[in-house]
């Protein structure tokens, strides 16, 4: 079976930029999100991140927020969203990675959900109201069962923090641009770059940068130092934004165009991989 | 056992961002504790700026209206500044704030209290205030939020979710992670990540410490019960703490009970789960979606619950219990005609406990003792529409 870690390795030795592309499930509705999902495939994306909607996505910007609360709204739920999980793995050839508050992990049971979870073809797990010291009481069920345990740091870790976290991270690790929420300012260069160098020292693990990545060109600068960019609010306003019949053409030409930038990148000599 | 539990309790479930920031104040806390400065300017501040200690006073006309021989004293914590024991929490925490260099203060607010006492201190000290309130308490609430802008606070009406203290809460945790380096977040109740729960229940012992030694003055002796609301829990665990020990006296958690809209009764109708930084009872449904709360007491109207009431419940060492949006608003009255004393919704729930369940208690001398948390004037225009 193929592991995330092998995946985001694979990328790496590719000399491609990997571009993660985060959709709400159960956003706009069942259908239309699976639609998104392929499209985004279609564009380039090399990994999916699934949104678990949640009442009180305390790390979300705005834009989240308002599709978690409209696939609730749906009847959206963590079983639900595993179901619709295991059909689309049957059709895409990505990996899918789950991003779930904790608490209906918790209801579910970490057990269960890490046995549903790997049945239904996930292959790694984002929990961002988990942090590090709380994590150990998690890790070991959701990595034995085969689910790659990714980790969050941040501009505000510290260097020292920072590199023992990323020891830690399976598959890739996920570097917060900035302080704040999902979406609601624009990445710092600056604090983002400070932070893929600290990790860089720590660890071979990849690291892919998220929170605020929103344009083409941010993509871009973003990855002259990192592994790969997360894309979510963004995403999440294009579908929401105008006929939900356009949303996957409109998700679609905007992916491409980050696709483009990355591999535009991945062709200068001087480019970090 | 990871950090900051009381049994399997608490915990620091957060984002990255902000977890070094709860190390500092880890820190800062621990070494302020040891700092003999630090609460020499508490305690003066307490007694010249709150104005403590709050008098111990027996409720005569209201005891004698329940019928048997019980003995109630109220606490008079809305005697504070400010009117209610949030007061007690907000000047240690500003007083943790400037040790750490943080010139701005963050706070969620349901009642308005905890806003105002926040806002208070902001301006006592000299530091930036921003306050979240959900739409639906700032409508409740009124006058609360008049004072809160008045002190120069910038008060943020929250539109999402159920519009009440959880999405404020929400709300301010996002504040605080996008401006952590220069904000301290004064939760205010025993909610939260670690370390707050204890900071909160800490500050706030004050309440039990002075109303032991003044029940030992004034009867001679303990009283047999303890009662007190229950939302976030920093007022009952304020005068609890000084009990535990004291196996004799029964400790009363008294939750709201609502009405048929729902309730805020976490800890005994919830299960337990995460939300807002801890592990501890919470109303949720089946696939762990916080379940909306409702009371008419907007301080009591939150789904979750500090994680240290969750622990004692499992103990069996405080019974916790409900009350009813109407009955709190019939104690509401009675205290208000029998005392002259005009009492918070949120405290009419743990009076209106007492009329219900101890009032006709046997023993010539029962003596129960209530926290008296906060005063009513906030709901005074909300009132008025219910009862007219």
């Amino acid at each position: 079976m193929k592991t995330l870690a092998g995946e985001t390795r694979a990328l790496r030795e590719q000399r491609r930029k990997a571009l993660v592309a985060y959709f709400t499930a159960g956003y706009p509705d069942s259908e239309a999100f699976a639609s998104l999902v392929r499209a985004a495939v279609d564009a380039g994306a090399d990994i999916i991140e699934v949104g678990i909607p949640f009442s009180d996505p305390i790390a979300d910007g705005p834009i989240i927020q308002a599709s978690s609360s409209a696939a609730l709204k749906n009847g959206m739920t963590l079983p639900l969203a595993l179901e619709t999980i295991a059909r689309l793995h049957a059709e895409v050839p990505v990996p899918l990675v789950v991003m779930s508050y904790l608490n209906p992990i918790l209801r579910l049971g970490t057990d269960a959900f890490a046995r549903d979870a790997v049945a239904a073809g996930v292959s790694g797990v984002v929990l961002p109201d988990v942090s590090f010291e709380e994590s150990h009481s998690l890790r070991p069920a959701l990595s034995h069962a085969g689910l790659a345990y990714v980790d969050l740091v941040a501009p505000t870790s510290g260097e020292a923090r920072a590199q023992v976290i990323a020891r830690a991270s399976q598959g890739f690790v996920y570097a917060v641009s900035m302080t704040g929420v999902t979406g609601a300012r624009s990445a710092s260069l600056a604090d983002a770059s400070e932070l893929v160098e600290q990790v860089r020292a720590a660890t071979d693990t990849p690291v892919y940068v998220g929170f605020g990545v929103s344009t083409p060109d941010a993509a871009r600068e973003i990855a002259r130092t990192a592994d790969g960019v997360i894309i979510g609010s963004r995403l999440m306003q294009l579908a929401g934004d105008g006929p939900a019949r356009g949303s996957a053409a409109r998700v679609a030409d905007f992916l491409a165009s980050v696709r483009h930038e990355l591999d535009a990148l991945a062709r200068d000599a001087r480019v970090v991989f | 056992m990871s950090r900051g539990r009381f049994g399997a309790y608490g915990g620091q479930f957060v984002p990255e961002t902000l977890m070094p920031c709860l190390f500092e104040l880890e820190e800062a806390y621990s070494a302020a504790r040891s700092d003999a400065g630090f609460q020499r300017e508490l305690d003066d501040l307490l007694v010249r700026y709150v104005g403590r200690p709050t008098p111990v006073y027996l409720a005569a006309r209201f005891s004698a209206s329940l019928g048997g021989g019980v003995r109630v004293y109220l606490k008079r914590e809305d005697l504070n500044h400010t009117g209610a024991h949030k007061i007690n929490n907000c000047v240690g925490q500003a007083l943790l704030a400037r040790r750490m260099n943080k010139r701005r203060l963050v706070a969620e607010t349901g009642a308005g209290q905890h806003g105002v006492a926040t806002a208070t201190v902001a301006a006592l000290f000299g530091m930036e205030c921003t306050v979240y309130m959900g739409e639906v308490d700032i409508e409740r609430q009124s006058p609360n939020v008049r004072r809160m802008k008045l002190l120069g606070a910038k008060v943020v009406p929250v539109s999402s979710g159920t519009r009440t203290l959880k999405d404020a809460t929400n709300e301010t945790i996002r504040d605080w992670v996008t401006n952590v380096r220069e904000t301290h977040y004064i939760i205010g109740s025993t909610v939260g990540p670690h370390p707050y729960p204890t900071i909160v229940r800490d500050l706030q012992s004050v309440i039990g410490r002075e109303a032991r030694a003044q029940m030992l003055e004034t009867e001679g002796r303990l009283p047999d019960d303890v009662v007190a609301c229950v939302g976030g829990g920093s007022n009952s665990l304020g005068i609890f703490s000084a009990f535990v020990e004291d196996r004799d006296v029964q400790l009363h958690g008294v939750e709201a009970g609502g009405s048929d809209e729902g309730d805020s009764a976490t800890l005994t109708r919830g299960r337990p789960g995460v939300l807002h930084g801890a592990y501890s009872y919470l109303l949720q449904d089946e696939h762990g979606q916080v379940s909306p709360a409702h009371s008419i007491a907007a301080g009591l109207d939150y789904p979750g619950v500090g994680p240290e009431h969750s622990f004692l419940k499992d103990e069996g060492r405080v019974a916790y219990h409900r009350v009813t949006d109407e009955e709190a608003v019939a104690a509401f009255q009675s205290l208000t005609r029998l005392e002259g004393i005009v009492p918070a919704l949120e405290s009419s729930h743990a009076l209106a406990f007492v009329q219900r369940e101890l009032g006709r208690a046997r023993g010539e001398r029962r003596i129960v003792l209530v926290n008296l948390s906060g005063r009513g004037d906030k709901d005074i225009d909300s009132l008025e529409k219910r009862l007219r």
